[in-house]
């Protein structure tokens, strides 16, 4: 076992300040700071030259050289002369190419710390950029729109085909298994109020419309946002991170017709036929309580739900989940198209896109049931 | 000899991200047919350049011009026109990752010309032939390496025959071999199609193999400090940062 790393202060006249560097200067052993010596200076004004002496040195590593840099440093500020003469080669060596290209003063990040006001301020005009951002998005999504009933759309095809299928057929097996299980759970709950006054039979009413009204489309658009919406925001994320959407601006190919605009129509023609299917999924899932556990007949529990669900309640079921599909497609492609460059930026796209979608979604429910409210259906 | 068109025109050009200047005063010409190197070190704001020059990012100040038309002046839709005719290769290739190499070079040409899907399979096999990569056609970017990226990035920029192509640091990740190659294929293409080049890059081997004319951008004066063939300026030139980044840093400061 060597000797910790020690400093020895020596003074040879007046002016001159004799540093003796001994033992192992590794780094994770306990090492002298450079302060020490900067205090001596200090406690002795007339200090004009510290001469290091590192003949005693066993072992050093990168624990010497940011000792060698601090008091290096501190010499240049204090306009001390600093003699490295008499430590190990290597180790000069290595000082002289540390401190051959200056510090680049502005380049450091300023250590900005606002006040609680200033902050504020901040964060309102970067709320109205966003807000700015967002209403701009919408208009060029729905200059896309536009052009393609015009017929003059560059997209392809295929693109489109694949996106289908990746959002309708491949998104079965998780919608089927959280509508059902909705529908068993609304079931449940309302199976337990209805026994009271021994009207069983209403929990056919109260699945089915809370289903085909609301809850199907719901449930569907927040699977959708989070299957979904994430990876619009992660694909397009990685597409801006590898300079391909640089690509296609440069050739002149818009990517809101290129990239949104596909993922936006799949969306929006899948998702009414996923709500369809989560709608009799969610039956399901409130007729497999109705039938095992209140022992109402199966024909009966069907005639109920019939007469009770009408054509609007499955219309507004349906705009609704329309309205979603456009909302997590759009909330994905927006955060992934304003992805910074970096893996953690994709990252953060994916979240936002999830958080933007469901936020929507859930907004938009709540204006749907409001203006449904006031026309009266 | 006839004195030479010219292509770019760079005057008084600013850059700056926010309140950060990169660089400030930018004037100098691209003539037609140039091989135009834009160096200076690490960064000096050589890709931000290249990104105003091709339409990705407005300049703070200061004009660019394609022959007469003030490129960032004129509405958006005429700087789509200028910049079709134009090609560019990105620093990592850039190509469509979810798109094989055929459809990656074949996009450009099924929405900006009329020919049938025949001819485009023809020219497609063509341009990436062009740059060795014949018989890649139905590989997708992820599956070939990063040189070849690079070299079916330059097939994808050539799709439309371009009357000017910009390359960000083509010799950047390359073996020497490949870089050399990748040098070879500028010069063949700028001699035999007459095609402007516009090159991003400070490996040396290609300044002074390839360069007709260049602009230095100094980083510490934040302003280009000379422009003309890379050859004549090394020997001319006494500006001590120029010379030592033409010499390798072996020619220390005078």
């Amino acid at each position: 076992m060597t000797a910790p790393g020690e400093l020895v202060l020596e003074e040879v006249g007046a002016d001159t300040l004799r540093v003796v560097l001994t033992g192992a200067w590794q780094l994770g052993g306990v090492l002298p700071v450079a302060e020490t010596v900067q205090q001596q200076c200090a406690s002795r004004p007339g200090v004009r030259q510290v001469v290091l002496d590192g003949r005693e040195i066993s072992h050093w590593d990168s624990g010497l050289l940011t000792f060698l840099m601090n008091l290096q440093k501190f010499c240049a500020r204090e306009n001390i002369r600093l003699d490295t003469e008499g430590l190990p080669a290597g180790a000069r060596r290595l000082l002289a190419l540390a401190t051959a290209v200056p510090e680049k003063k502005d380049a450091r990040q300023a250590d900005e710390r606002a006040s609680f006001l200033a902050s504020l301020g901040n964060q309102t005009v970067e709320l109205w950029r966003s807000a700015a951002d967002l209403l701009a998005f919408l208009g060029d999504a729905v200059v896309a729109v536009m052009r393609l009933l015009a017929g003059r759309a560059q997209y392809r095809r295929a693109d489109l085909w694949l996106i289908m299928q990746a959002v309708s057929a491949q998104a079965v097996p998780i919608v089927s298994l959280i509508s059902f299980l909705v529908g068993l759970i609304l079931a449940f709950i309302g199976a337990i109020q209805l026994q009271l006054f021994g009207a069983q039979i209403y929990v056919a009413d109260l699945v089915g419309i809370a289903m085909v009204r609301l809850m199907a489309a719901i449930m569907t658009g927040i699977v959708m946002a989070g299957r979904t919406g994430g990876a619009f925001a992660a694909q397009l994320g990685t597409m801006q991170v590898n300079q391909e959407i640089d690509a296609l601006k440069t050739l002149g190919i818009s990517p809101m017709e290129f990239l949104v605009l596909p993922r936006m129509l799949a969306l929006a023609l899948m998702m009414p036929l996923l709500c369809l299917y989560a709608n009799l999924m969610g039956i399901l899932g409130g007729m497999v309580v109705g039938v095992w556990l209140l022992n109402i007949d199966l024909i009966q529990y069907y005639n109920e739900t019939a007469r009770a669900v009408g054509l609007w309640n499955l219309g507004i079921g349906l705009f609704s989940g329309f309205i979603f599909g456009i909302i997590v497609a759009l909330s994905g492609c927006m955060r992934g198209m304003q992805c910074g460059r970096s893996a953690s930026a994709v990252g953060d796209a994916a979240t936002s896109a999830v958080v933007t979608a469901i936020v929507g979604i859930i907004l938009s429910t709540a204006l749907i049931t409001i203006v449904c409210n006031i026309l009266g259906i | 000899m006839t004195t030479p068109a010219t292509h770019i025109r760079v005057e008084n050009l600013t850059m700056a991200y926010g309140d950060y200047v990169l660089m400030r005063d930018l004037t100098f010409t691209i003539n037609r047919g140039d091989i135009f190197i834009v160096m200076g070190g690490s960064g000096c704001g050589k890709s931000t350049l290249m990104t105003i020059l091709i339409g990705l990012k407005a300049p703070a100040r200061g004009k660019v011009f394609y022959g007469d038309v003030d490129f960032w002046g004129a509405e958006p839709e005429i700087r789509d026109r200028i910049i079709r005719r134009a090609g560019v290769m990105y620093q990592s290739g850039a190509l469509w990752s979810s798109m094989t190499l055929a459809e990656n070079v074949a996009l450009p040409l099924e929405t900006y010309t009329t020919l049938s899907p025949k001819q485009i399979r023809e020219v497609v096999a063509l341009k990436l032939a062009l740059v060795g990569l014949a018989g890649f056609e139905e590989f997708y970017p992820s599956e070939i390496s990063g040189g070849m990226q690079k070299r079916a990035g330059i097939a994808r920029a050539m799709a439309l025959d371009p009357e000017i192509l910009f390359f960000d640091e083509p010799s950047a990740g390359l073996d020497p071999v490949s870089a050399r190659r990748l040098d070879d294929l500028i010069l063949e293409l700028n001699e035999s199609l007459g095609t402007t080049m516009v090159v991003v890059t400070h490996e040396l081997a290609s300044i002074f193999a390839i360069g007709s004319n260049s602009v230095f951008l100094d980083v510490s004066k934040r302003t280009m400090t000379a422009t003309g063939n890379p050859r004549q300026l090394l020997a001319d030139s006494k500006d001590p940062n120029l010379r030592l980044f033409l010499t390798r840093g072996e020619e220390s400061a005078l």
